[in-house]
């Protein structure tokens, strides 16, 4: 049976790799979503609070003795230092001209309205700030004048804060991630959870259970079902076709071969000239020969079909040898040969009778073909550790010297079978059958005497 | 003796092409000298000598250079002539502020900066390390000890009650010369009304302007003044010699208290040592067993929870308000109108 699928990447590594990634990506957006709203929300606050600085500032402008008087209340001053410790700058002008403050620190442009404060970020003295910039008309010995105010502030505590923010997000980004992946583990092991139900289901059943799938499936398995089970009675329909297909064969090749034999004897008894009874024989011969190898051919063709589906099943193998000696005694008994075999303990083993059985049966026919008449061969079952061991040994004319490991290739026969009747296949369907049930066949000649020796041999599993 | 003292006392002297003026000077050697530290500070020399010589004992190589100048003399020394000083310490905390604002200190810290509450130091710039009350300091041959005024009210009170006895007698700082005068004229002013109330009776009494507390104590102490208002309360306490004569007073409405400040200047030579340093003058508040050695009032950590009438001034940008020049101007002449009461 061939093992191999092609396998690409694996489901359940594509719906994690993909969900992981979509994770991570949701986590960097949530971050910079977070983390833009946070530096938004800083730059608000601040801007708030430098508003309300500078609208008391301005408030504050009064004209006294005809001139312009600015009483900067302390408010306006420490309550930028409530929210932070940052530094403060301020400078105030009338209609453009320097009236108080730092003379150099720059202004936000763009001041349409009056009650529209403009904000600018700059840099003063070597540091980023944040200004705001307002005004308010007046009138001066009734000629109007502009009083321009600008505050600003440094951006540490805010600095400071978005610092703080991101590191949280980023925890929070990290987190969700973090659950994101067990969650996507889960998921993933969930969904293919029927795929491996199914697998394990079907790579469960016996050889011979040939059902179709039953238990039910996310809809998206119906069509593989479906296909499989359409596949499975396919299966089960050309399995029983070739069953019968070689039994038919057998009968078909059979029943003509044992009626011409039986005309080619009747017609020996008949013939009277040597030449003609010759001719006759080396007819007779040649049918049995076609006879056995088709005989041969469809057990080994059994044999090779069986074992690509191993029926495993539980028995006695001592039982199933005793049954064979005592139908193939009478076989032996034509050569006079004596079949040794004694019952002892029950030998319990698992595997595929019928193909167990063939085998045997293959043995035990080549030793009494190849032992001459009036001799013995002797049958031993013994049971080790790890498996069971069935010794048959002859007094034939033992396996010829050269070539032994060939013997058991299809079509193979010693050069000491010259004489008897054989295709080749008894040896090939013995060491198959041992073969396909992890077992093996040892062939030798017996150390002590002339004789076969071959042990069939089977493992416990 | 493991080093030795010169002492400079020239009063003013010219410092080599620079303007500001200096009062005092001490050098004090260390006997192996590896670094010298240069300070700048308005705190008395006599007072804070003692304070040098511990900070020489725990680091025996370095000398300190130390120049004694009026609060404005450091802003100019630090600002306009650029002078290099590794250490700032000033009792003009509205200056100390503006400085570290515009850029002129280095950041510290240190264990000991982290341990500071949140009102005794201004980001990493400025570190307060004493706690100064502006007190009352009456005179004992016009007052009993017993029913002395407590509060701004009850002095008012008593003043209008007794015009006579006030008259000429009254002493406080010419806030126009005195920038500790004027920081806590402007905080008493922030803090309630009644100080303009003050000022107006203080004035009908003719108060006495002085540029220091020392010199005012001495006139409570001599019978010329009944009182002396927002003296600085550690001053009067150290002048040991007439202890009987002046009662000292930390009204219970309110007590202004000056936090005195170091910070790094921005040119520096030695940053680390005057962090060192600042350290050095941290720790007497910090470490209750040096608080006996120290020659001003230390900090109280719990201050705020422990007495409500205590106010300490608090270090940050509010400070600057006062310094603007109209602001000033205004302020100024709101009390000259009071005090001086030349309408
Ligand atoms: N018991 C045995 N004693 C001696 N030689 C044997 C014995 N069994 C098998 N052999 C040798 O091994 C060869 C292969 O045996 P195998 O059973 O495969 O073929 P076969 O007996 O010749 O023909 P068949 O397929 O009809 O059984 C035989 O031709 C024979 O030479
Ligand atoms: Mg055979």
């Amino acid at each position: 049976m061939n093992d191999h699928v092609t396998a690409t990447r694996s489901i359940r590594r594509r719906l994690i790799v993909r969900l992981l990634a979509s994770a991570a990506i949701l986590a960097v957006i949530l971050f910079l979503v977070v983390q833009s709203f946070g530096r938004q929300l800083g730059q608000e606050s601040q801007d708030n609070i430098l508003a309300a600085s500078v609208t008391s500032v301005l408030d504050a402008v009064t004209v006294q003795d005809g001139a312009l008087n600015v009483d900067i209340p302390y408010s306006a001053f420490s309550m930028l230092g409530n929210i932070s410790d940052d530094r403060v700058f301020y400078r105030i002008e009338q209609n453009q001209a320097y009236l108080t403050g730092y003379e150099d620190l720059p202004f936000a442009e763009g001041l349409t309205t009056e009650s529209q404060p403009a904000f600018a970020t700059e840099q003063y003295l070597g540091e980023d700030i944040r200004l705001v910039t307002a005004s308010r008309k007046l009138s001066l010995n009734n000629q109007p004048v502009v009083v321009r105010a600008t505050i600003a502030q440094t951006r540490n505590g805010q600095k400071q804060t978005l610092r703080q923010i991101s590191q949280t997000v980023l925890f929070l980004g990290i987190g969700f991630f973090a659950i994101a992946m067990v969650l996507t583990f889960y998921a993933a092991q969930s969904t293919i959870g029927p795929l491996r139900r199914l697998a394990a289901s079907v790579s469960r059943r016996g050889p011979q259970d040939l059902r179709p799938v039953e238990s039910p499936v996310p809809s998206e398995m119906v069509p593989l079902v479906r296909s499989l089970n359409q596949f499975i009675g396919r299966l089960k329909k050309s399995l029983s076709q070739s069953e019968e297909f070689i039994a038919e064969a057998a009968h078909r090749v059979r029943t003509p071969l044992a009626t011409v034999r039986m005309q080619a004897e009747v017609t020996l008894r008949r013939v009277e000239r040597d030449e003609n009874r010759e001719a006759l024989r080396e007819m007779i011969r040649a049918i049995d020969e076609s006879s056995r190898a088709a005989g041969q051919l469809l057990d080994h063709a059994m044999v090779t079909f069986r074992t690509d589906h191993l029926v495993v099943e539980s028995f006695d193998f001592q039982v199933l040898v005793d049954e064979l000696v005592t139908r193939l005694r009478p076989i032996a008994e034509l050569k006079e040969i004596d079949l040794g075999w004694q019952m002892g303990k029950p030998a319990l083993i698992k595997g595929d009778a019928i193909l167990i059985q063939n085998a045997v049966r293959k043995l035990i026919d080549n030793a009494i073909k190849y032992s001459p008449t009036e001799s013995s061969i002797k049958l031993t079952l013994s049971q080790g550790r790890s498996g069971i061991s069935l010794q048959l040994i002859d007094q034939g004319i033992g396996f010829p010297e050269k070539d032994f490991e060939l013997l058991t290739d299809r079509f193979v026969r010693g050069s000491n079978a010259q004489d008897t009747i054989g295709s080749g296949l008894g040896l090939t369907i013995a060491d198959d059958v041992a073969n396909a049930h992890g077992g093996s066949l040892e062939l030798k000649n017996n150390t002590e005497g002339v004789g076969a020796c071959v042990t069939f041999y089977l493992p416990l599993r | 003796m493991r080093y030795l003292l010169f002492a400079l006392a020239l009063g003013m002297f010219p410092t080599l092409g620079f303007s500001f003026e200096v009062d005092n000077r001490r050098i004090f050697s260390a006997q192996t000298e590896s670094q010298v530290l240069k300070v700048i500070s308005t705190a008395d020399l006599d007072l804070f000598a003692g304070v040098i010589e511990a900070f020489q004992s725990q680091n025996p190589s370095v000398s300190v250079d130390y120049f004694e100048v009026s609060s404005t003399e450091l802003v100019k020394a630090l600002v306009e002539d650029d002078a290099q000083f590794d250490l700032a310490v000033s009792s003009a905390m509205d200056l100390q502020t503006k400085l570290a604002n515009d850029g002129m200190a280095l950041p510290f810290r240190s264990e000991f900066t982290a341990q500071l509450p949140e009102w005794a130091h201004w980001q990493d710039l400025v570190f307060a390390f004493t706690q100064e009350p502006a007190a009352l300091v009456f005179s004992a041959r016009d007052f009993d000890r017993q029913s002395v005024p407590r509060t701004r009210q009850d002095l008012i009170a008593f003043m209008r009650s007794h015009p006579m006895q006030f008259k000429n007698r009254v002493g406080t700082y010419d806030i126009r010369s005195s920038g500790l005068g004027y920081l806590f004229a402007t905080q008493d002013a922030r803090t309630s009304e009644t100080y303009w109330r003050l000022a107006e009776v203080m004035g009908n009494m003719n108060a006495q302007l002085y540029c220091c507390s020392g010199k005012m104590i001495e006139d409570v102490g001599s019978g010329k003044l009944a009182f002396a208002y927002n003296v600085l309360g550690s001053y009067a306490a150290a002048q040991t010699n007439n202890q009987d004569d002046i009662i000292i007073v930390e009204p219970s409405d309110f007590t202004t208290l000056m936090l005195r400040s170091a910070l790094i200047p921005k040119n520096a030579k030695q940053p680390q040592l005057a962090g060192l340093f600042i350290d050095h003058l941290l720790s007497f508040s910090l470490e209750a067993s040096k608080a006996g050695d120290f020659p001003f009032p230390t900090l109280q950590r719990d201050v705020l929870e422990q007495e409500t009438a205590l106010r300490p001034i608090r270090l940050g940008p509010g400070l600057m308000v006062y310094l603007d020049r109209l602001k000033r101007k205004n302020f100024l002449k709101a009390w000259e109108n009071a005090i001086l009461q030349k309408q």
